[in-house]
């Protein structure tokens, strides 16, 4: 996608009206992809590239980000209220690479608020809608990204992934989305939820822009201490197939819970893979089963902490006049979050409480390494070198039909958490449609081994015609 | 004050402030001359999306520090959230220690209560951020409104907590200075900076609850706001109300203490590791700091005692500031050195002390001149006292004012022998009953007929060597 757009525009193509028309879609899309459209920054970039066209990987490519990313100049508001109106004075670090490798930034895209959700609807701008069924959610929580992607709405989008927020989107929309090894891409920039858990990660319409996008954003950036050296070489090693790699196949992510449908897909494609010169085997991830509670506890006792700071003094909501200090900032966080985030804040504040510390967070954590290594044995020398899933246990669902009941939408992470919560990268692929929705194949590979993943996936692409689908309810 | 009765522990705050950049990020550490909020970035500010990143550089005072407290450095440290509301703290939570600090187990020398030695025992040092600067106003109780300067926030700050071993406000006094003394001479501490040293206390009687007193903000201050809170505990236990245990505010200005909250009131800091640092193996840090550490005062006091043979009471004196031991070395490589340890310690510190600055404002060579002088008979005891007083007081240019000009200028010049003489002859020609009264057995008469010969030759002769020739005269006729 990214290569023939590239084409295009260097046989003399024209950046500002490929971007022109693609708002112009955007203002005629029933989607509500984005929250913010950067029309007169992208329009001017799109200008002077095509007065004097650079180089770059992306040179000339629109991308659209997720709203909880930062961007200089352009409003950050993690689909939140509280944070509506917040125009960040910096870049992230993720946006100077996109920018240094030529892209250009369109938009910011729509989300669950501060991430926090499985299908967009939690976003104070309104639920993003699933291109292939307008009354069905996108997946969450980097629904702006996967619909605007799946839509035509941008070429290729920036998400970020907490407990699979990039790679459920991607599943439910029927595009690629990558969550990289954690460390492996600078978290500087993005708003934090879960700092030891998420990563930003590329939305991409097929397997080898999502491997130019890594190529453009992975790598070390001192401003983030846990961020480390990329290896590099996804691109150059995508084609290499998977004859002699062994998949695991965990026996936990099967069964109860799974949509036929969905499981038969992905036997499916195993059975493609086994075509293709692979061997797999069953594997076991015996912890599986405590993950949600791990990861949710926390997630929610970080995020509690994270999102403290939001208090309208130095920037985001302000209500009319001030009251003392304690009675203003509960009032402007009481207006500003959502029913999600309260919810979210609230547990995470009484785990974290003063003799619940060891019983809820400090046991996550210790649950948090069981489950690590769990995959460390799955994909150790001798056992399987990647691991294949489904990526959610069912095909995309209807909007507002779990939004009342947390614990069903929380249930819908069991597949994507765990990686979360081990690390390792996880790329989710189109391998079928289950009654004319997007299903979503997970493809888990070893810390810092993203060449492996982006070459099973691409194998398994080109032997496959599901990502060449487009939804008909668009145009 | 003391009384025994008394008991006092301290956190104090010392700020690194000899760092170039602050603890998490690259802002400059010199804000103490620039506008509110000129010294901020997206870091230090907690702008959605920032991370911190540790200043190695800080760790390394830090480790320094520890190890001159004679702490036991930890292997691995790391830090944690301290989560609270308060609008200087933009993250709302401050960036600190609390499992694994980085020392544990120090100890430093002060001079007791007693005058003896007495070892104030160190229960941890550790890192953490400052939060910016609010300012009220008004006071804290009555401001309609309160404004933040975020220029201070994010400085590396050092917790140094000692155990309860402290007896009256005087030891913490002294405890304080000789922290202070030690910061100076790691050079890793300027603490004639504003906020450069904020003090909490911990104070009980004996068989009762302890209240914390926070806000103290310098070492001075610290004397005042305990005598305070010691005289409020005990005059509260002779009416029979128990001191429960609580937290109070040290209202500088009023200079008394108020409570904020009790026990029950406390804060839950939930306190977790900060998932955005990783742990630091500081144990493989230590030796190359060790190796870079500096004579330290209680090992310079011992040096200069062997060394220049001076007096343990002068090389205390000399050593308890780095800038006052190092202005000796450089005297005492030029003049004796037991006499430039008594004319540094006994005079020109006290002199120093008296008009509130700080020796830079006296230049080692002009002590070396006066020394000289001194040790030649050039001039006389007073007269260098004259000359040192001088140069302090005079407000222009430094180079006017050399000892060989203020001696000319006033007329120190020291009288020669025959001069004296001279005078006192004269002085005893004059002095008819003073002469009558001395040989009636009346030996105090002779210091009037002294006073005469100092008044005549304006001072510049030698009272002892006066009154031996005055003695001599009488005797003779």
């Amino acid at each position: 996608m990214i290569r023939e757009l590239q084409e295009g525009l260097f046989a003399g193509g024209s950046a500002e009206e490929m971007i022109n028309s693609l708002f112009e879609k955007i203002r005629r899309s029933r989607l509500n992809a984005y929250n913010h459209i950067a029309e007169d920054q992208a329009l001017e970039r799109a200008r002077e590239f095509d007065r004097a066209p650079w180089e770059g990987r992306l040179a000339g490519v629109p991308i659209a980000i997720k709203s909880s990313i930062s961007t200089k100049g352009i409003e950050t508001n993690c689909s939140s209220r509280i944070l509506s109106g917040y125009i960040p004075p910096y870049d992230a670090h993720v946006i100077e690479r996109l920018k240094e490798e030529g892209a250009i930034i369109i938009g910011k895209t729509n989300m669950d608020e501060f991430a926090m959700g499985t299908s967009t609807e939690t976003s104070y701008f309104g639920p993003t809608k699933n291109p292939w069924d307008l009354d069905r959610v996108p997946g969450g929580s980097s629904g702006g990204s996967a619909a605007a992607v799946a839509a035509g709405e941008a070429p290729a989008s920036l998400g970020s992934d907490t407990g699979g927020s990039i790679r459920c989107p991607a599943s439910f929309c029927g595009i690629v989305g990558l969550k990289p090894t954690y460390g492996l891409v600078s978290r500087y920039g993005l708003v934090s939820y879960a700092n030891s858990l998420e990563q930003i990660g590329p939305l991409t319409a097929n397997v080898e822009d999502a491997a130019l996008m890594m190529e453009a954003i992975s790598g070390h950036d001192p401003r983030d201490s846990t961020s480390v050296k990329s290896e590099g070489g996804y691109l150059s090693g995508l084609y290499g197939g998977v004859e002699g790699l062994t998949f695991g196949v965990p026996e936990e992510y099967f069964g109860e819970g799974v949509d036929p449908l969905v499981e038969e897909a992905v036997w499916d494609a195993i059975s493609k893979l086994e075509e293709l010169g692979a061997s797999w085997k069953m594997v076991s991830l015996p912890h599986t089963k405590y993950a949600l509670a791990a990861y949710y506890i926390i997630a929610m006792s970080v995020a509690s902490s994270n999102l403290a700071r939001f208090d309208g003094l130095r920037y985001g909501l302000r209500l009319g006049a001030d009251q003392d200090w304690h009675t203003t900032f509960s009032e402007i966080r009481a207006a500003g979050f959502g029913p999600e985030v309260k919810r979210r804040v609230l547990l995470g504040t009484y785990a974290l409480s003063a003799g619940y510390y060891g019983r809820y967070y400090l046991k996550a954590l210790k649950v948090r390494t069981l489950i690590k290594q769990d995959f460390e044995r799955a994909l150790s020398a001798g056992g399987a070198d990647l691991l294949v899933t489904p990526t959610m246990p069912v095909p995309a669902f209807k909007i507002g039909e779990r939004i009342e009941d947390p614990l069903s939408l929380y249930m819908a992470d069991v597949f994507t958490v765990p990686i979360n919560l081990a690390g390792v990268p996880a790329i989710s692929v189109p391998c079928g449609f289950a009654d004319g929705l997007p299903i979503g194949l997970q493809i888990i590979g070893r810390h810092f081994d993203e060449a492996a993943v982006l070459r099973a996936a691409e194998a398994y692409e080109d032997a496959t015609p599901y990502h060449e689908a487009v939804p008909k309810e668009v145009i | 004050m003391a009384g025994g009765d008394v008991i006092i522990g301290l956190e104090v705050h010392v700020q690194l402030n000899r760092l170039h950049s602050k603890l998490f990020c690259g802002c400059s550490t010199d804000y103490h001359a620039s506008d509110p909020n000129t010294h901020t970035c997206p870091v230090c500010l907690g702008l959605p999306g920032t991370l911190p990143v540790v200043n190695r550089r800080a760790v390394e005072y830090a480790i320094r520090v520890a190890l001159a407290l004679n702490c036991q450095i930890q292997g691995e440290t790391l830090f944690y959230r301290k989560n609270y509301y308060y609008p200087d703290l933009p993250k709302a939570f401050q960036i600190t220690q609390y499992d694994f600090p980085l020392g544990l187990g120090g100890s430093i020398l002060i001079k007791g209560e007693d005058g003896e030695e007495k070892k104030i025992r160190i229960t941890r040092v550790h890192m953490e951020e400052d939060p910016g600067r609010l300012v009220h106003a008004g006071t804290i109780d009555r401001a309609k409104y309160s404004m933040v300067d975020y220029n201070r926030c994010g400085m590396s700050l050092l917790e140094v907590v000692t155990e309860p071993d402290l007896r009256s406000p005087k030891e913490a006094r002294s405890f304080l200075d000789k922290l202070r003394n030690i910061l100076e001479y790691l050079d890793v501490f300027d603490g004639g900076l504003e906020g450069a040293m904020r003090i909490d206390s911990n104070i009980s009687l004996v068989g009762g609850e302890r209240a914390e007193v926070k806000n103290i903000s310098s070492h001075k201050g610290v004397e005042k706001a305990l005598a305070y809170e010691i005289t409020r505990q005990r005059s509260a236990r002779r009416r029979g109300v128990a001191q429960v245990q609580e937290t109070r505010h040290y209202d500088e200005l009023r200079a008394i203490t108020v409570s904020i909250r009790t026990k029950e009131e406390a804060h839950d800091y939930r306190y977790f590791p900060e998932p955005d640092l990783v742990p630091m193996r500081i144990a493989d840090w230590v030796p190359k700091v060790e190796a870079e550490l500096p004579e330290l005062p209680d090992a310079k006091r011992e040096r200069f005692v062997a060394e220049y043979g001076i007096a343990d009471d002068h090389a205390r004196s000399l050593t308890s500031e780095i800038r006052v031991a190092n202005f000796y070395e450089v005297v005492a490589k030029r003049a004796p050195p037991r006499l430039a340890a008594a004319w540094i310690a006994d005079v020109l510190k006290g002199e120093l002390n008296y008009r509130d600055i700080t020796i830079d404002k006296f230049s080692p060579d002009h002590m070396v001149e006066i020394l000289s002088m001194l040790e030649g008979g050039k001039i006389t005891e007073k007269g260098a006292v004259e000359v040192i007083r001088t140069i302090l007081d005079h407000s222009g240019d430094p180079s006017e004012v050399t000892p060989a000009r203020v001696v000319e200028a006033k007329g120190l010049v020291r009288a020669g022998d025959d001069a004296v003489k001279a005078a006192v002859r004269a002085a005893v020609e004059e002095s008819a009953q003073a002469v009558a009264d001395y040989r009636a057995g009346n030996e105090k008469a002779i210091n009037f007929i002294v006073g005469v010969v100092m008044k005549k030759t304006r001072g510049r002769a030698d009272p002892g060597e006066a009154n031996r020739l005055v003695k001599e005269t009488l005797d003779e006729i």
